[in-house]
């Protein structure tokens, strides 16, 4: 792979000239936190940024968009929501996401719909440094060697620029001058240093290695129950999970007429009405079966089929739980470590 | 299972190809008939399926909702479905008349292993609307009758007004070469001449059963499978000779929109029929 120096100066002039046909996304600001947004003005993008609230995949799959226009005679695919876009500044296990959400999409049929939007986003990616909820070298998703068009790692004087792609290297050629192709020693060692540190500074760990087993074996745990006693079933942990995937399927009839849509919209495995079928009969009914379903396959099922969980410790569900319910404190749990404040709470409200 | 997927449809495998209700009728009260045929002529003929697959039905507006395939891959261009009204698709289907429209895409699922099923006896046991899948493999070993040795159907209702198919059913026991017992739990007309208790009272009936080569398919509610199960077993039909076909709720039929998901596998592509032996190492299929 190519890899190049782009002075911080310069940025702006690239991204200036990528943008000009092209819609950038970039982390921008929102209240105290950061989302995806299609972005003019490059001041706003926040280049330091650890996760945004909603993974990249809300610009690929949008919360709810139109498969189809219909019509009494026809459907008539619709793919507005798969026009041309650049995203810039997805870190790598956002990356990582994509990649699980790209393999899972080419699986059996191919969703014309995920794929569509994916051949048309190009990724620039962003690297970054990890807070007290990020354990993505627990995951392995730190580091990031494909599914990018572009990937920038941001070093103290300069980006480091590895070119992923055909099309990443003709966003290079639109302004070459903007790049330099000779790296100095000392440019590789700053890499070097900047990479060591990064490393150390994830504040935490979870042995991936061990969840399949500790699924299986603690399949009837009474941890289950007491999750679901705490677990308000909302969802947002399915909302913000950048590997999350599941969605529902929605006639929408437009009043006085015969024309409608066909709306594919965001859903989630712990709601309560996901695996219910016409009739009334549910399959999980109980909270604490939605979230085993969820866990098992965030920690089991996805390492059982493609030997990696569908995971990326990006810890989005770790900041987002309301009763903190997340991959930290279920993988610990099961790992026999409970979380002394967490649990003694979750104690508490179940035996009240 | 099988990891063999085919589209036979439309290239954007979300697309339905209009259909034509060709006839349809009363089944049982809340349960209807409806035999259906792809407008497209050509479409029509090239829709191959396996017994026990399934289909995606749509009527605009009012949504779509995966249902069983009722009719024989033996029988080309017709495609029928038993369809009980239980929510707003199967409403608004149910408004339909004949020469109505409706969308259809598929066939998904892997269907039932007919291959493996050759040369061996066939025990089939259906309860309610579990008929609607059965049926289907049921009129296949009828029409390849002299791949199969015995076949063997076993069938139970509520009560009369309720067995589906009760006529079809009542013809096909003077058939010299199945042998079929009908059972309903109980008869409220009094003029009821087949069995009258649950579907394992039936077992009975059946003699001299070869458990190593017998497949034996089962469908029906959920409270059927567990004593329905119990008798298999204690025949000696070995665990993987045991099928059953499952329902879930789905909204892609393709794998991808996660509801019939169970442990790491899809019920749209890697069932909806399943062994007992699945059964036994995979949580929450039945």
């Amino acid at each position: 792979m190519r890899i190049i120096k782009l002075k911080k100066d310069n940025l702006f002039p690239f991204l200036e000239t990528i943008s000009e046909k092209t819609a950038l996304w970039a982390p921008v600001k929102k209240g105290d936190k950061h989302v995806f947004k299609e972005t003019t003005d490059f001041s706003q993008i926040e280049m330091n940024t650890t996760r945004t609230i909603l993974p990249p995949r809300k610009i690929l799959l949008p919360p709810a968009f139109s498969m189809f226009n219909t019509n009494e005679e026809e459907y008539k695919e619709d793919f507005s929501h798969a026009a041309k876009k650049i995203l810039f500044g997805v870190h790598p296990c956002d990356i990582h996401g994509l990649l699980i959400l790209d393999n899972f999409h080419k699986q059996a049929f191919l969703d014309p719909y995920y794929l569509k939007a994916r051949e048309n986003t190009l990724i620039i990616g962003l690297s970054c440094w990890p807070d007290e909820y990020c354990f993505a070298k627990s995951t392995n998703t730190h580091i990031i060697e494909e599914g990018y068009d572009l990937f920038l790692t941001n070093l103290e004087d300069f980006f480091l620029v590895w070119i992923g792609s055909s099309q990443g290297d003709d966003l290079i050629r639109l302004k070459p001058e903007l790049f330099d192709e000779n790296l100095t020693d000392k440019d590789i060692q700053s890499y070097l240093k900047w990479q060591t540190e990064r490393d150390k500074a994830y504040k935490w760990d979870l042995n991936f290695t061990a969840m399949p087993d500790l699924v299986e074996l603690k399949y009837n745990d009474q941890l289950w129950e007491k999750l679901g006693h705490a677990c308000l079933a909302c969802g947002s942990c399915s909302n913000v999970c950048p590997t999350c995937n599941c969605y529902n399927i929605m006639d929408k009839q437009f009043l006085g007429g015969k024309d409608g849509k066909i709306v594919r919209h965001w859903d989630a495995c712990t709601l309560e009405e996901y695996s219910e079928v016409a009739g009334g009969e549910n399959f999980r009914e109980k909270r604490s079966d939605r979230l085993k379903l969820f866990y098992t396959h965030k920690l089991q099922a996805y390492i059982s089929k493609y030997g990696k969980p569908s995971c990326v410790g990006c810890g989005r569900c770790i900041v987002t739980c309301p009763v903190g319910i997340n991959v930290r404190t279920v993988g610990n749990a099961l790992l026999g470590e409970e979380e002394d404040t967490f649990w003694a709470r979750l104690q508490k409200e179940v035996t009240k | 299972m099988n990891g063999e997927h085919k589209i036979i449809t439309q290239s954007n495998p979300f697309i339905p190809e209009p259909a034509r209700i060709v006839r349809t009728y009363h089944l049982t009260e809340d349960v209807k008939f409806f035999q259906v045929r792809i407008v497209d002529m050509e479409k029509a003929l090239s829709f191959q399926y396996k017994a026990g697959q399934f289909a995606m039905i749509s009527v605009l507006g009012a949504g779509e909702a995966p249902f069983s395939i009722s009719s024989t891959p033996s029988r080309p261009g017709l495609l029928e479905f038993c369809i009980r009204k239980a929510g707003s698709v199967t409403n608004a289907i149910f408004r339909l008349k004949e020469n109505g429209l409706v969308g259809i895409r598929g066939p998904y699922g892997n269907g039932f292993p007919v291959e493996k099923m050759k040369d061996k006896d066939i025990l089939i046991v259906v309860g309610g609307l579990g008929t609607a899948p059965l049926r289907s493999v049921l009129l296949y070993c009828l029409d390849n009758r002299d791949r199969f040795r015995r076949v063997i159907v076993l069938h139970g209702a509520k009560k009369p007004a309720e067995m589906i198919f009760r006529e079809e059913f009542l013809s096909l026991k003077q058939r010299e070469d199945l042998e079929c017992h009908l059972a309903v739990d109980a008869d409220d007309t009094g003029k009821w001449t087949e069995n009258v208790g649950v579907v394992t009272t039936l077992f009975p009936l059946v003699n001299d059963i070869d458990p190593a080569n017998t497949y034996s398919l089962v469908c029906g509610p959920p409270i059927m499978y567990k004593f329905v199960l119990k008798e298999l077993v204690k025949l000696n039909i070995p665990k993987d000779q045991i099928l059953m076909t499952l329902e879930r709720r789905m909204k892609c039929g393709v794998g991808k929109c996660g509801h019939c998901a169970i442990d790491y596998i899809y019920t749209c592509l890697d069932g909806p029929v399943f062994t007992y032996w699945d059964v036994l190492h995979m949580r929450e299929l039945i």
